[in-house]
């Protein structure tokens, strides 16, 4: 499915969940199904969090034990494959990357997507960051409802 | 049609350049290409195919391909996709051929 | 007739790349490019890079230009950059002719080090030269060099990652993507790519491509036709699309002229993108002192071509004697790169094509 639509099936997304009780804390979810040549994400981590090896080929494996959820391989990843997700307060909170205009702004309301580019509902901006070292890749802290948990991945500007 | 903001990009204002496309006044803007300057005003078609008059615009946009070439303050066979834009440049369709 | 150590032709990623590890050694170069620029293709990449650091993975390409460029800097006393400067001939004694603001002039170097980089395809449908159809690297340059926009809505053909990569950058300007259309029966370039546009709602639509363009002056429209298990159109599968731009991203195409005219021995291999050289190990083709680097050699990523440049630079310095201090160690660990990044699935069709190449290499 992957291969021809650019859409992950479930099993894939959930393979890389880690389990709720984990999630209590932010961890990392690697959205890389792909042998490509690419480690920005090992290499970027500053707690060794994340392994692929002498090998780049190979696919990037979390350690959710040493991953604090910082958010620093969300915006190394060059193929935009990493969120960040936390269950808070009967919530799921993501951190996401962003690269199109306009940038969202704190407390504003946008809308939720899934995979395949449909809107899923409300995403409630949290908070934006758009550091020198992120290169222009916004970091969008966003929340959504606990069951949109596998299907959210990005939002959509309310006001186009 | 310009890009007034880009997501990665800064695209500053630039000092506009005045020149002539068939004889009819265009605006374009410093460092861009004659092509470049031609698009943003709406102007695709450059010139036409020696026999069979078929409308030409650019494919390449580096200097490759040829089919951007257009008569430019009299020299004909210019690429317009690397040349850059002067005041009061007359740029002109080609349609025959010339030598 | 102007003499140099080493001519450098094309200040692409190979090029500059090959310019700053000949400088290392000691050797004295000459870096001449076409365009008014240095940087080749790398200025108007907007993306992030793959690959490894050692490749500058992560940084935009049109950063990691401006640190190649910048790292020539320290060496302004035996480097002289010509800009605007195109390569017309390379003869058979090593003569290279220029052309730079109607001034001709002669090149007779030590070694050179040919990295013209690749152009990029066309395909055959009707009506494919009408304007509003472009490749996707003159898309990028319009977007993304001059800040003009190909149109409002637009459709790309190719799901390779240059196809990928400049439909999104596209959305990121503001144009409509209407659809990713890809012949083939899977997406070809990496999913990560393709995740990043379906997200965005952009349909990815294979085994399907565009059959016809319609339009009188400009493109209008497009007509798309989905193809069977044999690549043949299927009947009644047509379908039409409304678009003021159309662009074509099927592959590139090494910029072998140079090479094919200076009668180095090459070899037409279709994995590699066209006519290649063959080449030793040190990336030195069939004339003696004449070596490459880049896509020149065979399609494939920057970040390969940053490497073959480094080899390149290396070896050419070596063979005029001087030697870099650690040749042997850095030489070593480039070539790990360069297997590294090929080693994957992903580079399988060049490890295919590469291995065609030399063992057709062996027969000549």
């Amino acid at each position: 499915m992957l291969d021809k639509t650019g859409v992950p099936t479930i099993e894939q997304i959930r393979s890389r969940f880690h389990d709720q009780a984990t999630l209590v804390r932010p961890k990392a979810i690697l959205e890389c199904y792909e042998n490509i040549p690419c480690n920005p994400c090992e290499t970027s981590c500053p707690f060794n969090a994340i392994h692929i090896g002498e090998d780049i080929n190979q696919k990037p494996v979390l350690d959710p034990d040493k991953c604090t959820g910082c958010g620093i391989c969300v915006y190394s990843c060059p193929g935009l494959a990493i969120i960040v997700c936390q269950l808070i307060n009967q919530k799921a909170r993501f951190k996401i990357p962003y690269e199109l205009l306009p940038i969202p702004k704190a407390n504003e309301e946008w809308i939720a997507v899934d995979r395949s580019g449909n809107a899923i509902g409300t995403a409630t901006i949290i908070k934006v960051d758009c550091l020198g070292k992120q290169q222009k890749t916004t970091i969008v802290t966003v929340e959504v409802p606990i069951e949109k948990l596998y299907e959210f991945i990005t939002i959509r500007s309310p006001y186009e | 049609m310009r890009i007034k903001q880009h997501p990665i990009l800064d695209f500053e204002p630039k000092r506009p350049i005045l020149f002539r496309y068939n004889n009819q006044e265009v605006i374009g803007y410093e460092g861009d290409t004659i092509a470049a300057a031609l698009h943003a005003a709406g102007i695709k078609v450059l010139s036409f195919s020696m026999v069979e008059k078929r409308p030409r615009g650019f494919y390449c946009a580096i200097g490759n391909c040829g089919s951007c070439h257009m008569t430019v303050n009299g020299v004909p066979n210019v690429k317009t996709c690397l040349t850059m834009l002067e005041e009061g440049m007359e740029v002109v369709s080609m349609e025959t051929k010339v030598k | 007739m102007r003499t140099t150590e080493l001519l450098i032709i094309g200040g692409g990623p190979a090029g500059l790349m090959a310019a700053k590890t000949a400088l290392e050694a000691g050797a004295q170069v000459t870096l001449i490019d076409r365009n008014n620029r240095l940087g080749g293709q790398l200025i108007k990449q907007t993306h992030k890079f793959f690959g490894s650091e050692k490749q500058y993975a992560k940084t935009r390409g049109l950063t990691i230009a401006e640190k190649l460029i910048t790292d020539l800097e320290d060496y302004h006393d035996r480097l002289k950059i010509c800009l605007n400067t195109t390569a017309l001939g390379l003869y058979r004694d090593r003569v290279v002719t220029t052309v730079c603001n109607d001034t001709y002039d002669k090149i007779h170097p030590q070694a050179i080090i040919v990295a013209t980089g690749a152009f990029e395809k066309c395909l055959a449908f009707e009506n494919n030269d009408l304007p509003g159809i472009y490749g996707a690297g003159a898309v990028q340059t319009l977007m993304n060099l001059y800040g003009v926009l190909p149109g409002k809505e637009i459709v790309m053909v190719g799901s390779g990652n240059i196809g990928l990569i400049v439909s999104y950058q596209l959305i990121q300007a503001g144009v409509r993507v209407k659809a990713v259309l890809e012949a083939a029966p899977v997406i070809g370039g990496y999913k990560v790519h393709a995740s990043k546009l379906r997200r965005l709602g952009v349909p990815i639509l294979t085994s399907t491509t565009v059959q016809k363009a319609i339009g009188s002056l400009e493109i209008e429209k497009i007509v798309t036709v989905k193809l069977d298990s044999n690549w043949q159109a299927i009947e009644g599968s047509e379908a039409e699309i409304y678009v003021d731009a159309l662009c074509v991203a099927v592959g590139l195409s090494p910029m072998h002229q140079l090479l094919s005219m200076a009668d180095i021995q090459m070899c037409y291999v279709s994995e590699l993108g066209g006519l290649v050289p063959h080449v030793s190990e040190d990336y030195e083709t069939s004339l003696d002192s004449v070596f490459v680097a880049g896509d020149v050699t065979g399609v494939e990523e920057a970040s390969s071509a940053i490497v073959e440049g480094a080899i390149a630079g290396l070896m050419a310095a070596k063979k005029m004697n001087h030697l870099h201090p650690e040749a042997d160690r850095i030489l070593c660990e480039y070539r790990t790169q360069l297997d590294n990044l090929r080693s994957g699935p992903c580079g399988c069709k060049i490890r295919n094509g590469l291995g065609k190449l030399k063992e057709n290499q062996h027969v000549g």
